[in-house]
């Protein structure tokens, strides 16, 4: 039953990936038909979700590849906030690739199928797993943001003359959004490793690779948010998001294998 | 058969000094208008044109002619099919002079709106409306500003996002400047201060420490701000800076500052280019939107012809079948009531599935220009008004 949702999930953010390919290169209908295809993709998406919730005997996502596809599913419906508006189509050029491509990781990683059990308890992961993983979505479209600042404002450094042609968030509203979603991101992952750190001294657990990054990662986010909070902002704040990101991406993908075990 | 009767003039065809000899205030569109019929007149800076329904085109023709007989030399005349295509092309603003300029749907919308219009022109201009609403949501063609000063507007909200709040600094009072301050003003900015060469320098600086847009089109020589002085007044914010002037008025290694973005005038109409281009490759897919709609509107009209044919058939078989049905009322009275509900159905049935394939064959052919050979066809099988004559 889920694999009847994994693969229009993936077709659909497939076809996106293709269509905002194809907006980037000549704005129109391949942004409208790829914003269809998030649209629909996050509704297979949802629906692989309910089935994996209803068929798991606990939380279904307790592994590193289920947290991972949970993950995706955060990043999409994030994105899905602004994607529909013509201006920030193009964020879906940055988002979408990523979200398709650890969609298949996650299904490599059996992070799709049904009817795992988990070793953790309910509550504890819902509340751990779903904070980090939700901080980590919105670190992920900050990155998204503010790799389209610095492309935005390369062009209009070089006075690129298809600037108007090809709509993309002015830099104000690129650098207030990252700023927002730092905001509730931060605060999310704080919770988070909380929670964590809590079970792992009450239950005497050692710490391990995965969480001394992901305590670094938190290092770096809350400089940002510091930073942006004392006025740093525009290029600057794009830079440094995009290497809190570089974290993120090392905490989702290098690092949980022993984490999970 | 109704025609639809397009007579008119444009820009193509008419310079100003003629079109503005027949143009139409919407009070004289009107008066026009009802004294043609059932007519629409559609008057604007770049076109008069005249939209009759009739069912005798030559004599439309003629006096929507002698209305615009100050241009009769130039006027073009079209007929149904290509009089609705260019309707809807016009609705589109495929025929402005900026392609996709939006201004055409309203005008379009406001002549029908003052327009005495019948069943034809009722159809043929709402669905040129919905043509043109739907190119600019299909496509990109009136996205992109198609003038410098729009330019200079467009490119603050690409910096700043929206202009509400936006405090702008104008230098030089000249009618190029005021454009660009006008197209900013539209958007929702503020003009903090409109500088000139007797402005005094602390004013000015003071200004520029508030601004977030510069837009300056001086007559002056010599550089009226410097990278120096921007870099001192603005505080580490972005700044936006328009130059209009020929010789340029800031100094262009202000750009290299950081979060500076300085365009002159060439910069600006390259954009303005290149945008226009854009225009003329989405117009491309705008025709096609544009054609779909008038083939609809065409398959409409012809099933015009043999929709009296089809109401006289189907007239003819209801009264066969009810003729019958109280020829057999001897036997259908023993039934009860669900038994004679259910022969009434089954006979309505059978005429409806009879006449189906040739309502669909006849309108097909409607279409196909051979309409009035199958509606006259059909009466005469069928004997269609026969009774009357």
């Amino acid at each position: 039953m889920a694999e009847l949702f994994f693969w229009p999930a993936l077709v659909l953010y497939g076809e996106a990936v293709l269509g905002y390919l194809g907006e980037a290169r000549r704005p129109g209908l391949a942004g409208y038909a790829a914003i269809w295809g998030v649209r629909l993709g996050w509704l297979a998406q949802t629906a692989l979700l309910a089935v994996q919730a209803a068929r798991d005997d606990g939380f279904p996502w307790g592994t590193w590849a289920g947290s991972l596809n949970l993950f995706v599913w955060f990043v999409v419906t994030a994105y899905l906030f602004w994607g529909s508006r013509r201006a920030y189509r193009l964020l879906g050029v940055a988002v979408m690739p990523l979200a398709a491509v650890l969609f298949v990781v996650a299904r490599a990683g059996g992070g799709t199928s049904a009817g795992a059990t988990s070793r953790y308890g309910n509550l504890f992961l819902v509340v751990h797993v779903g904070l980090v993983l939700l901080a980590f979505a919105g670190f992920t479209l900050i990155a998204a943001l503010s790799a389209i600042y610095i492309w935005q404002e390369r062009r209009l450094k070089s006075r690129a003359t298809t600037i108007l042609r090809r709509p993309a968030p002015s830099l104000a509203t690129l650098d207030h959004l990252s700023f927002r979603l730092a905001l509730v991101s931060l605060p999310a992952l704080t919770l988070g490793i909380a929670v964590g750190i809590g079970r792992l001294v009450t239950r005497d657990d050692s710490v391990d690779a995965l969480v001394v990054a992901t305590l670094v990662t938190w290092v770096v986010w809350t400089g940002y948010l510091a930073a942006r909070l004392r006025g740093l902002s525009g290029r600057r704040a794009a830079y440094l998001a995009l290497a809190g990101f570089v974290l993120v991406i090392v905490v989702r993908l290098a690092l949980p294998a022993s984490h999970f075990a | 058969m109704t025609h639809l009767v397009l007579v008119g003039t444009s820009h193509h065809h008419a310079p100003v000094e003629l079109r503005e000899q027949v143009a139409f205030d919407l009070d004289a569109a009107h008066d026009l208008a009802a004294e043609l019929g059932e007519a629409v007149v559609l008057s604007t800076c770049n076109r008069t044109e005249i939209y009759v329904a009739t069912d005798d085109a030559p004599e439309a023709e003629r006096r929507a002619a002698e209305a615009l007989a100050d241009a009769e030399h130039v006027l073009y005349r079209l007929r149904d099919r290509a009089a609705a295509l260019h309707l809807f092309r016009v609705a589109a603003g495929l025929d402005s002079l900026v392609p996709g300029e939006g201004e055409i749907l309203g005008q379009v919308r406001s002549a029908y709106e003052h327009g005495t219009p019948g069943m034809l022109l009722d159809r043929v201009f709402r669905q040129a409306l919905h043509a043109g609403r739907k190119v600019r949501a299909q496509t990109a063609i009136g996205e992109s500003p198609a003038s410098v000063s729009s330019a200079a507007a467009a490119l603050a909200a690409q910096v700043f996002g929206e202009l509400d709040g936006c405090r702008v600094l104008l230098i030089g009072a000249g009618e190029v400047g005021e454009q660009a301050a006008r197209s900013l003003r539209a958007r929702g900015a503020e003009i903090v201060l409109t500088a000139n060469s007797k402005t005094a320098s602390g004013e000015l600086g003071s200004a520029l420490a508030r601004a977030d847009v510069v837009v300056s089109a001086t007559s002056t020589t010599g550089y009226v701000l410097d990278a120096d002085t921007v870099e001192r007044a603005r505080g580490g914010r972005q700044l936006l800076l328009i130059d209009l002037a020929v010789p340029r008025d800031l100094d262009p290694s202000i750009h290299q500052l950081d979060g500076c973005f300085l365009y002159d005038i060439d910069d600006l109409q390259a954009i303005v280019a290149e945008t226009l281009a854009g225009r003329r490759s989405e117009a491309e897919r705008a025709e096609t939107i544009v054609a779909g709609e008038a083939e609809k509107f065409h398959e409409w009209h012809a099933s015009l012809d043999v929709v009296p044919a089809i109401m006289s058939l189907r007239a003819r078989a209801e009264e066969i079948r009810e003729a019958e049905l109280k020829k057999a009322e001897g036997v259908l009275g023993r039934l009860d009531e669900s038994q004679r509900s259910a022969v009434e159905s089954l006979t309505a049935q059978i005429v409806n599935k009879l006449l189906h394939l040739p309502t669909v064959r006849m309108k097909q052919a409607a279409a196909a220009a051979d309409g009035v050979l199958y509606a006259e066809a059909v009466r005469h099988l069928f004997g269609l008004g026969e009774d009357e004559r």
